[in-house]
Formats: structure tokens, sequence, C-alpha cells
């Protein structure tokens, strides 16, 4: 019997079945689209819970003056060293900074018509922006050429809007900080309270040299420099990097005269809750493979088993064994084929359909793909053949009289 | 001996269960003729379903020889046996067997299917051929649950003759049907001896049996009689004496 006159009888017994057909690839259907989706949602999650611990600031070094040096306590402004050259030579020099900012912090009183609140100032780069990952909910955010003008504008927090504003729009006005007034160009993006539990927008953010030349007092003058990395793998090298070119810039200094500081903690929470994700996304795979696996198994048993009679009569006329188990494989390879394309369409339209009611950038990956067809199709194939080589061996009679 | 059909010698099956031998069939040496139409009998345990495997090369005898149309059946593997199930024997069960969700015509086809020789168009002729000289043609496109017992069987005989076989071996053909189907269906065979075909049936209705021209008796696995039946019935006789009931009944 040729291989084509099988496959047509297997065809044809397929068509004529279709229901059974069907179920049968049902199996492999929901087997493959479970795992898909399952993987597609759970990577979509992985990458939003890293996303938001990243935002916290792992990638962030800061970097001070120590005034507590040699059990000497001084006044704050003596013991400065920071420079903004420093910031700019560790923008050139070292490999890994994406961006880096001068700080300067104060505080003072903040006034807009009838209107006080006392805040906090901030004396910033636009980069800084950027390495906090700020953003504007209405206005806009100062620039490069601002700082180099020292414009006298700053961007505020919602604490300080709805303080200073609230029955009017900020954008545009000129509010006073201690007594100097400064155009409003935006306000902040609300982010809430901080781990510490300090409002974030109650802030007041400026150029760094607007601050410098007209806010703060000559002792006060405290710089720090905040660094983002490209990675947070590279933060604890660029932190033995940036105190290493500060020794080389500043000659006679030691190591001990500054501290660079990275969010640690954080940046172990972050790694440990990407491998916790990582471990439950593999967990999700196994359990939606287990389950999927032996639904295909029990209905591939199942539909074989039902046709011991069939295999038994088809012999009886002449089909050799080769030609019955033959018949069985290429029906148990085209469910499983149809049925494992049906399963990635079916899979990622519900990864889709979720990714856009949770607004989530879910992306189907190759891998999951190819594990769960292969996966599925392999379970398939073999429960497909496996009691069909039994059937087809079995005693002719008993295959015949089977109920 | 060149209208011999087939030959068994000294052919034995034994069973074993457990510990226990079951001897379903001692020794039987048999001669049938080509064109014979032989009913085989017996009890129930008798060996007589046994023997008919064996026949229907549907199971290997534990010794002994048999000997189809000059080939030495009995020591065949099982792939040869394949062939000659396909080519020799053409089987009318009791249950009918025929494939479900399949149509009269492509089930009189299924032995074709694994016969390389016949062409698609060929295999089409020759079911509706065979169709045609059971007198059911007109249900070719009709599936099995919608035929009624006796049709049923005419279908299973058409896929016993499609192939040509050099015999015809049915198990019990009228035991799920009623008393006219079976007349009738034994008519259709007695039709197919009338053209020359070799019958072998199994049947333990003595009434069935005599529409056979040879009775074998089966008991305890040893053949205990066997005589001619010099006065067969027929069928076709029986059908128009038979007082009619209503049209074909279902079984």
């Amino acid at each position: 019997m040729s291989v084509l006159g099988i496959l047509r009888i297997a065809l044809r017994s397929l068509m004529r079945n279709k229901t059974r057909t069907f179920l049968t690839m049902l199996g492999i259907i929901i087997g493959v689209a479970a795992v898909i989706t399952m993987l597609a949602i759970g990577q979509g999650a992985k990458q939003i819970v890293e996303d938001q611990v990243n935002s916290m600031g792992t990638n962030v070094v800061m970097v001070y003056s120590n005034f507590n040096r040699g059990n000497v306590r001084q006044a704050a402004g003596d013991g400065n060293l920071l420079t903004v050259d420093d910031v700019q030579a560790m923008k050139d020099e070292l490999d890994g900074v994406l961006y880096a900012s001068p700080v300067y912090n104060s505080w003072g009183q903040l006034k807009f018509e009838g209107n006080n609140w006392r805040g906090s100032i901030m004396g910033v780069d636009s980069d800084y922006f950027f390495i906090r990952e700020m953003d504007i909910s209405h206005g806009e955010l100062f620039y490069g050429s601002d700082v180099e003008n020292g414009a006298k504008v700053c961007v505020i927090g919602k604490t300080v809007a709805d303080n200073l504003f609230p029955d009017t729009d900020p954008i545009g006005k000129i509010m006073r900080i201690r007594n100097i007034p400064f155009v409003v160009r935006g306000v902040l993006t609300p982010k809430g309270q901080n781990v510490m539990g300090r409002d974030q927008d109650d802030i007041v953010i400026a150029p760094y040299t607007t601050v410098y030349q007209r806010l703060l007092g000559r002792h006060w003058r405290v710089m720090s420099i905040i660094v983002s990395a490209h990675s947070r793998d590279y933060i604890h090298i660029l932190q033995q990097d940036i105190l290493a070119l500060l020794q080389t810039r500043h000659r006679g200094t030691t190591a001990e005269e500054f501290i660079v500081s990275s969010q640690t903690e954080l940046a172990e929470t972050a790694s440990s809750v990407s491998d916790t994700m990582t471990i439950l996304l593999a967990s999700i795979a196994g359990i939606s493979l287990l389950v999927g696996g032996i639904g295909i198994m029990n209905i591939m048993l199942v539909s074989v088993t039902e046709r011991v009679k069939e295999i038994g009569i088809r012999r009886a006329v002449g089909a050799g064994k080769r030609d019955v188990l033959l018949q069985f494989i290429i029906e148990a390879v085209s469910i499983s084929f149809i049925g494992g394309l049906l399963g990635i369409a079916l899979g990622v339209a519900a990864a889709r359909i979720v990714g856009n009611a949770m607004n989530w950038s879910i992306a189907v990956t190759m891998w999951s793909v190819l594990l769960s067809v292969g996966f599925s199709m392999g379970i398939g194939i073999f429960f497909g053949w496996y009691p069909a080589r039994k059937a087809a061996n079995q005693n002719l009679i008993d295959a015949l009289r089977y109920e | 001996m060149s209208d011999t059909l087939l030959t068994t010698k000294a052919i034995s099956k034994v069973y074993e269960m457990g510990d226990i031998k079951v001897h379903a069939l001692r020794h039987v040496s048999l001669d049938v003729a080509k064109g014979d139409f032989i009913a085989i009998m017996g009890a129930s345990g008798s060996g007589k379903t046994t023997f008919m495997n064996l026949l229907g090369c549907l199971d290997h005898a534990s010794s002994g020889e048999y000997i189809l149309d000059g080939i030495a059946v009995h020591d065949m593997d099982d792939d040869k046996l394949t062939q000659i199930r396909n080519q020799k024997i053409g089987y009318v069960f009791q249950s009918f067997y025929l494939l479900p969700r399949t149509t009269a015509l492509e089930n009189v086809e299924l032995p074709l299917l694994y016969c390389q020789k016949c062409s698609l168009h060929d295999r089409h002729q020759r079911a509706m051929d065979a169709l045609k000289v059971v007198g059911i043609e007109d249900r070719a496109k009709h599936f099995p649950n919608q035929l009624s017992g006796g049709q049923q069987q005419r279908v299973a005989i058409a896929r016993a003759i499609v192939n040509n076989p050099s015999f015809i071996l049915a198990d019990e053909p009228t035991g799920n049907l009623d008393t006219r189907t079976s007349i009738e269906v034994m008519a259709v065979l007695q039709e197919l001896h009338a053209q020359g075909k070799t019958v072998i049936m199994v049947t333990h209705e003595p009434e069935i049996a005599q529409y056979a021209h040879r009775h074998i008796t089966f008991r305890d696995g040893k053949v205990i009689r066997d005589k001619k039946n010099l006065s067969p019935k027929d069928a076709k006789t029986d059908l128009i004496n038979l007082p009619r009931i209503s049209e074909e009944e279902d079984e």
C-alpha cells in the first residue's frame, strides 16, 4: 500500500468523523493556546513589575562630600569638594554613565498672590528629569538653554501647585521663591509618597545655575551629584570608577572624603523580584504544559482506543500493521499540526485581548510558541501512535471483538 | 486434486490461560473442494469458531498444516497472511463489522484500498458491481445506520466478494437477523454459490444449515460428523412460501 493511498484513507477518515476530529484537535488547541497566553501574560507582568522597581531608582548613584571625616565635624560649606566640572568629567570620562546632574537642595518661602507655602527647592540640570524619570502633567520642563542662561523658571510638584494655585492654572504665572520671581513652566506628574513617606510632589525644581546665584547663601553652596547608569548591572563598577575619578580630580583627597552611594537594597530587591517572576513564569509554563499535555494524552488515548474494532476490521480485510499504523500516525500528525496552528492563533489573540484590556505591552515570544507547539505535538503524536501500535499488534480476533 | 480449495492436516489450537491449557481444536483434518457450500455446526465451545478463525487466517494454529490454493499458509508471517486475507478470503461477520459513518460503497471498497493494483475508477466500478450482485446498488450512498440489518449484511457480503476471493467465510451470518432476512441472506449466498463461489459458513441454527450442501459438525474440538446434504433447501422458494409480515424489518 502506497503512502499516498494511506494518506488519502487517513484524511478521508478525519473528514468523515468531523466531531471526533474537532474534539481531538481541541485538546491540542487549548493546550497550545493556554501555554502561549499564560507565558505572554506572565512575561508582560514580569516586565511591568521590573519597570516599576527600576523606576524607583535602582540605576542611580548619589555622590556627596563627606563632612564627618576624621571625627571633626565641620561647618557644612567648608568641606564642600564637588564642583560642576566634576559632573561634566563624569559624563565625558566614565563609561556606563547615562545622565549626571548637580543637585543643590534648599528650603524656602513660596508665594503667589495671597497664598503662601513652605517647600523644598532643588537646583538641578535638565538631565535630572531623566534620571528621576519625571514627567510633566501639563506645561513643559525647562531645558539645557535655561540652565546655561540662568533663567528664572521652575517646575512645581502637585502639592505646591494645589496650595499656591488653588483656583488658577499655574502655567506662565510668576511665583516668588524667597521673594525672587520665577516663571512656572510646568506641573510635574504626581509621584506620591516615597518609600520613606516623604511627599515627592511637595517640590520646586529650578535650573541649578539660577538656584546657585539667586537663592543660596555663601555657606550653603553644598553640591551633591546624581548619576544614572545605563543598567543597574554596572552600578558597582560605576561607583568605584566615580570614586577613582574624584580622587584624581581633587589632588590629595582620600576615598573617605567622598560618599558614593547607590540604592543597593533596592537593586537587590529588583533582582530578587526579577528572579521570583522568572520562577513564577517557569512554573506557569510547566503547569500549563502538564495540564495541556494530560488533556491531549487523554483525548488521543480515548479516540484511538475507541477505534480498536475499526483497526480489527481494516486488518481483517487486508490492511497490514504498517498500513494501519501509518494511517493513525498521519491522522495524529494532521490533528496535532492543524491544532497547533489554531492554538497559536488563539493564544496570540487571547494575549492581545488581555494586553489591551490591562494596557500592558504583551509580546508573544518565539520560544513560548516553539515550546508549546513542540510539546503538544509531541504528546499528540506519541499518544496517537502508541495505542494504535498496540491495537495493530493485538490479536486480530480480540481487536474485532473489542467493544 | 485440482478441485481442492483447501486442506487442513491435524490442525490444533491450544489456548493457555495461566496454568490451564484449553484444547479448542484437536487434530482436525479436512478437505474442502472448490465450489462447495459448507455449513460448520456445533454447540458453543465446540471449536467451530476457532476453526473458522484458522481457516480465515485471522489466527495462528498451534500445530498442524493448512494449505490454501496450494500455498502452505500455516507457517506464514503476519505480513504475508495480511495479503492472503486481502486476496483470497472474503469475510462475512455476525455483526456485519461495517465502518460507521462510511457509505456502503466506501465500505465495499475497503479491501480494494489495501491492494495496490486497483485504480480509483476501477475501485468504484468493482464496488458497484459487487453491490449489484447482492442487489443493493440503490443504497450505495447510504450509511450503515441508515440500512436495515439485512441490508447491512448484504453490504458486508458485497465487501467479501469485491476482491474476487477464493472463498467466502461467513461467521453466523444470520445470527443477528430475523427469519425472513436470514433467508434472504441465505438466498444471496446460494446465488453466489450458484455462480461458482465457495462458501464456508459457521452456524448453530440447523434450519440455516439446511441451505448448505455439506454439513460438518464439531464437538469438543473434533469433527464428529461430516456428511453431504443431498437435498439442500432453496432459499428463493422458501421466500415465496414465507408469509409476508411487513417490508424488510430491522433487527
